[in-house]
């Protein structure tokens, strides 16, 4: 009988405990602030998550894992490495949220509910972080899921955003369905479903080449695959991305993906450890595609959500190699990525949001189509200079985060001599480039047709009929001539500050871990050491 | 004191990047109490500019003066800041080497790249995006820094790129045309191939030596086995050829050209085209360590490229793209050099082929400004009576580059000449050819652009000052730098001596014959220059020879042997359908829907007919298929 030690899932505590308090505090109050309140209180959660996990993590260095619930949750250096990046996601995602609710007169009553949504789908991060046993981690896996899908569906006056959510819903249950019965068959071969006995169980090797235990890895696999948006399980990833709302993308893009991940690592790595040469083959296989169609298909798109969906794709092919390497140094190098790809994907549709807010309200009948980013450069300097720093780092040029995150997990198949995937990988990072290099081009190196300048002067004219409250701050903006008065303006509003400011953290973040990736790595090497 | 002065060795990249920032943030704006937004006048931005490249040159001449108040065998010092990658088996540091070859680099690069900073004040007068322009300028002097100072491989890639990028950005400057914005991508595509065997260079050399600094490579280089090193500098050469622009990965020069005019001559012949020669001198102990025939294949490609690109070059009408296929061949050279077992001589030759295409460009540029913005050298002639000052300064350029003694290009060159004779005598047969068409296309640039007919209406003017001060320093350097490589006399060969520490244990051949068959060589290359430039003074200033300037200026040297014709029409036609076609698979197939998703969901709106597309049941059906893909793996392994 193992006694509950709270202290050790205070971070989780503090994000579901945030989540509870917003909603009483939301239903009692009926001030004006209420928004400005919840989104402080929904920033403070996330900040306060990470607060829990750095006060723990020197707890667990000194004093090893932590076991809870009757060994079914385990916090150790992993999961206190993903609940860090799933809760400073979650502050993040407080703070951008403001200006894209104003933009589509979201009424107050759905706006609180979002930012609940959003620290239980963190929540359900947490559990799967720090999950030890194959139950609570498809309990984590659903709170996650049922959150997500309904922040997918969440913009009431859009079709778009709810046919997103009902087929995020639709197939996602169908996935969950297969990661279920994938559990079913591991705990009929190993007799349970706590991570710690399985893994011992495979290591007495009296599983070798069982039918019931490859069966279950194997839906197990399609269930977390499908998470992750590994090919062939992507194929809901561009249309639910597209049809769901930017800011929220931002938050399944990074969170909910890493989540998946921590998942695939910890059973993966920890559990399955020992059948390594099963399933190896299978990531390999996975990432190879992933890559190769995440990249070929983002180069043939026009849409920028669908291009970065894409992408995010060819990104998961990349974590995957590291997993494949099936070495600490291996998992270290995905968890890294995980960390820096969280916070590019999460900044790189914060853009595409705002963006998105410059040019609503018009006649564009696709507000992400490319030609919407021509001659951004001029038009909003400092947006496109982000962008552009968030897109070479996806590109893996350095000096970013995203050329060591790149290679590092290449350099971790070449230690496990897996030749041909780090080739297959560095070739398809060469055409990967050109995904990036066409937004910038677009960006940087294409004047703003005079045709295409209509969606300018249209939002202006929509503009000046409503009421600059209602309006994103950022219309105005795009309706400006001229660059410096647009970074005036921009100063002066303060739900915009927000906005600039967290990108200019991201962009920073980038630069920061790619010039001194060092102390991350540290944090990375300590996670992939407390693997089972 | 060594010690002391090599620590500055940080103010080298901290000054230009410091320049950057100051551009990028406007900081040096807080400085103007009157303008305080806008209006800051253009030539403080500049000066700004040059001043951060001047501070660098500064800094790296003390590193230079460090060097020399130690012995030859400790002139290695590495200065580290911190611990970059510090975990796993992998360990690299931000860390500079100072040696003689960083130095020499360096010094070269922040000289030439002060003087075309200056330049640029005055050429980018005017210029609407003249911040923008000089912020990337400082930005690529700092990745040219950290390039050769590294002291590692990874380090260096970081500045590979870097430089990349910037070229990139500064190609596309102007991006108003239409096709200079496409010059930048077809750099940038181009350079992505020569970069994947960099990075995969990176892998081998780490799995072949434990380490990936130059001076664990040069000492691990010897006991590692023949086939390992050969690919890692075949790879390493690839990288080179994509960024020093040799066949067949030379297509995107000529096309860089679409940049300014100072970009073109710094980044495009003088700095960045040169870090290939570099990338293959700093790891000369990998090519001794290699196959025989891995140094012959950098010859050969070298030669070949050095050949063509001169060929192409007589027939261009265009002044900058006559540089720039020269540029190519001269690049060409300096490969030919190092294949040849004569690092040195491509040091040399790199050295005094900045300082004279420097010059050249420059003066191209002070040239265009006078015919203002025309390039085509069908409508100049006659310019020397208007630009006194830049035809001699030109002029100047013309004799070292054609190899004209006591001018440097002539003691560069010949020495790669002797280092080829000493090597292969059909490929100094073809070399001597290459360096007598260098004769020639210059002697017909010069003549077309100076002297004839004028064909043009309007009055040349000549261009200020401060466009022409930095030609004089050029000029004066191109004249003189061959004193530092004198073959007369073991003492003279100042920059043999200087660069021996730094090569030890490199591909270095020494030459199997004494001063009189040298003396030979140089007499030769005189009479096969000399012939040449005459031959072209005879054509287009004699008008003689019709015949021959036909064959001269044929279509099939004008598009340069039609290979970037074919590369263009096979990856926008035949390749570039095969790639449609494999991308549009997944949107197509996969996702089980045509193209404009968008324009789809829009039409059909509500929710309860999304289930009649048959979207959600191919999703579904993907990952049944998925599944059960996976699920027959498992079991027919455990079978």
């Amino acid at each position: 009988m193992t006694t509950l030690n709270w202290g050790s899932i205070s971070s989780m505590l503090v994000l579901f405990g945030t989540a509870i308090l917003v909603v009483t505090v939301a239903s009692l109050i009926k001030s004006s602030k209420k928004d400005l309140l919840v989104q402080v209180m929904t920033a403070l959660g996330g900040l306060g998550g990470l607060a829990a996990v750095i006060i723990y993590w020197h707890r667990v260095s000194s004093d090893g894992a932590k076991l809870s619930f009757a060994d079914t949750v385990r916090i150790d250096h992993l999961a206190l490495f993903i609940i860090g990046v799933i809760s400073s996601i979650v502050f993040l995602s407080a703070l951008t949220l403001k200006s894209f609710f104003a933009r589509e007169k979201l009424f107050r009553a759905v706006t609180t509910e979002i930012y609940v949504l959003i620290l239980l789908s963190a929540t359900g991060g947490a559990i799967m972080a720090s999950a030890n046993d194959l139950i609570v981690l498809f309990m984590g896996l659903e709170v996650l899921s049922l959150a997500a899908y309904i922040l997918a569906a969440s913009n009431i006056r859009k079709a778009q955003s709810q046919e997103s959510g009902m087929k995020y819903f639709v197939i996602g249950a169908f996935a969950s369905g297969f990661f279920l019965y994938g559990i079913a068959l591991i705990y009929g071969a190993t007799g349970s479903t706590k991570l710690a006995q399985i893994s011992q169980k495979l290591v007495s090797g009296a599983f070798v080449d069982d039918g019931f235990l490859l069966g279950g890895i194997a839906l197990f696999l399609v269930g977390l695959l499908f998470k992750v948006s590994a090919v062939p399980f992507h194929v809901w990833t561009p249309d639910v991305y597209e049809g769901a709302p930017s800011p929220f993308v931002a938050f399944m893009s990074s969170a909910v993906k890493v989540a998946g991940f921590v998942a695939l690592i910890r059973v993966l790595g920890g559990a399955l450890i020992e059948s390594a040469a099963d399933w190896q083959p299978i990531i390999y296989a996975v990432s190879i595609a992933s890559m190769a169609v995440g990249t070929l298909a983002a180069l043939v798109q026009t849409n920028v959500k669908r291009i970065l969906a894409y992408s995010s794709i060819a990104h998961a092919g990349y974590i995957l190699i590291g997993i494949q390497a099936a070495t600490k140094d291996g998992f270290a190098a995905s968890l890294w990525y995980l960390a820096i790809y969280a916070m590019l994907a999460f900044a790189s549709f914060s853009i595409v949001a705002a963006r998105e807010g410059a040019i609503s309200g018009n006649s564009i009948n696709d507000p992400n189509h490319i030609d919407n980013y021509r001659g951004l450069a001029s038009k909003q300097p400092f947006l496109a200079v982000i962008f552009a720093i968030l897109l070479l780092a996806q590109a893996g040029v350095p000096p970013t985060s995203g050329f060591y995150a790149k290679f590092s997990v290449i350099s971790a198949v070449v230690d496990a001599r897996s030749y041909p995937l780090a080739i297959v990988a560095m070739i398809i990072a060469v055409a990967a480039a050109f995904i990036y290099i066409r937004l910038l081009i677009v960006m940087f190196f294409t004047p703003a047709d005079s045709s295409l300048l209509g969606g300018a002067t249209m939002s202006k004219t929509a503009f000046s009929k409503t009421t600059s409250k209602t309006m994103s701050p950022i219309t105005q903006l795009d309706a400006s001539e001229n660059s410096d008065a647009t970074f005036d303006k921009w100063k002066k509003l303060g739900a915009n500050k927000l906005n600039l400011a967290v990108l200019t953290l991201a962009a920073a973040f980038t630069i920061a871990m790619g010039v001194y990736p060092a102390p991350l790595l540290e944090l990375a090497q300590s996670a992939a050491q407390s693997l089972v | 004191m060594a010690e002391a002065l090599t620590n500055t060795v940080w103010f080298l990249p901290l000054a230009p990047l410091v320049g950057f920032l100051v551009l990028v943030f406007g900081f040096d704006k807080v400085f103007d109490s009157r303008n305080s937004q806008k209006n800051v006048p253009e030539k403080r931005i500049g000066w700004l500019a040059s001043g951060f490249v001047i501070t660098a040159f500064v800094f790296a001449v003390l590193q230079f003066v460090a060097l020399l108040s130690l012995d030859g065998h400790d002139r290695a010092v590495t200065k580290t800041l911190y611990s970059w990658i510090p975990v796993g088996s992998l360990k690299v540091d931000i860390s500079f080497l100072v040696d003689p070859l960083s130095v020499t680099m360096i010094l070269f690069i922040t000289g030439v790249g002060a003087l075309i900073h200056i330049y640029a004040v005055y050429y980018m007068h005017g210029d609407k995006d003249y911040r923008r322009f000089f912020s990337y300028l400082n930005l690529f002097v700092f990745s040219m820094i950290i390039l050769v100072m590294a002291d590692n491989l990874l380090l260096s890639f970081l500045g590979w790129e870097g430089v990349g990028v910037c070229s990139y950005f500064l190609i596309s400057f102007w991006f108003d045309k239409r096709e200079n914005a496409s010059a930048g991508s077809k750099a940038f595509i181009t350079n992505r191939v020569g970069d994947f065997g960099f990075m995969l260079a990176i892998f081998f050399t780490f799995q072949a030596f434990g380490s990936l600094g130059w001076q664990d490579i040069s000492h691990g280089a010897s006991s590692a086995t023949a086939s390992t090193v050969s690919i890692i500098v075949l790879l390493l050469m690839l990288g080179a050829a994509g960024k020093s622009a040799q066949i067949p990965l030379q297509v995107w020069l000529p096309n860089a050209m679409a940049g300014p005019t100072p970009v073109s001559a710094l980044i495009h012949a003088a700095t960045m085209v040169t870090a290939g020669v570099y990338l293959l001198v700093r790891v000369s102990p990998l090519l001794e360590a290699s196959y025989d025939w891995v140094p012959q294949v950098i010859m050969w490609i070298g030669l070949v490229t050095a050949l063509v690109a001169a060929l192409s070059a007589m027939a261009q009408t265009d002044i900058k793209r006559v540089l720039a296929y020269s540029t190519i061949s001269q690049l060409g050279f300096m490969f030919v050099a190092i294949g040849a077992g004569a690092p040195v001589a491509a040091i040399f030759h790199m050295i005094t082929h900045a300082f004279f295409k420097a010059l050249l460009f420059l003066g191209a540029g002070s040239v265009t400004h006078a015919m203002d913005g025309e390039q085509d050298i069908n409508k100049m002639g006659g310019l020397s009576k208007h630009l006194r000052y830049t035809t001699p300064l030109f002029l100047v350029g013309w004799l070292a580059i054609s190899g004209v003694p006591p001018f440097s290009g002539f003691w560069s060159k010949d020495e790669i000449l002797a280092g080829v004779y000493n090597n292969n005598r059909f490929a100094y047969v073809l070399l001597l050819l290459a360096a007598g068409v260098t004769g020639f296309y210059m002697t017909r640039l010069v003549l077309k652009v100076f002297f004839g007919k004028p064909n043009y209406t309007h009055t040349p003017h000549e261009s200020g000052k401060g466009i022409l001060l930095p030609l004089y320093g050029l000029a004066a350097l191109a004249i003189v730098a061959g004193i530092l490589n004198l073959p007369f006399s073991k003492d003279l060969l100042v920059l043999e001596h200087w660069l021996e520490p730094a090569l030890e244990g490199g591909f270095v051949k020494h030459l199997s014959f004494g001063g009189g068959t040298q003396w030979v060589l140089g007499i030769l290359s005189i009479i096969v220059g000399g012939l040449a430039m005459f031959l072209a003074f005879r054509i287009y200033h004699s008008n003689r020879f019709g015949s021959i300037q036909k064959v001269v200026e044929h279509q099939f040297f004008y598009k340069a042997w039609h290979i970037d014709q074919a590369l263009t029409s096979f990856v926008g036609g035949k390749g570039n359908r095969m790639f449609q076609k494999a991308a549009d698979f997944d949107t197509k197939v996969v996702d089980g829907t045509v193209m404009g998703v968008a324009s789809n969901t829009k039409k059909l709106g509500g929710v309860v007919r999304l289930f009649q597309t048959g979207k959600i049941r191919s999703y579904a059906l993907w990952v049944t298929l998925g599944a059960v893909a996976l699920l027959v793996y498992f079991l027919i392994r455990a079978l």
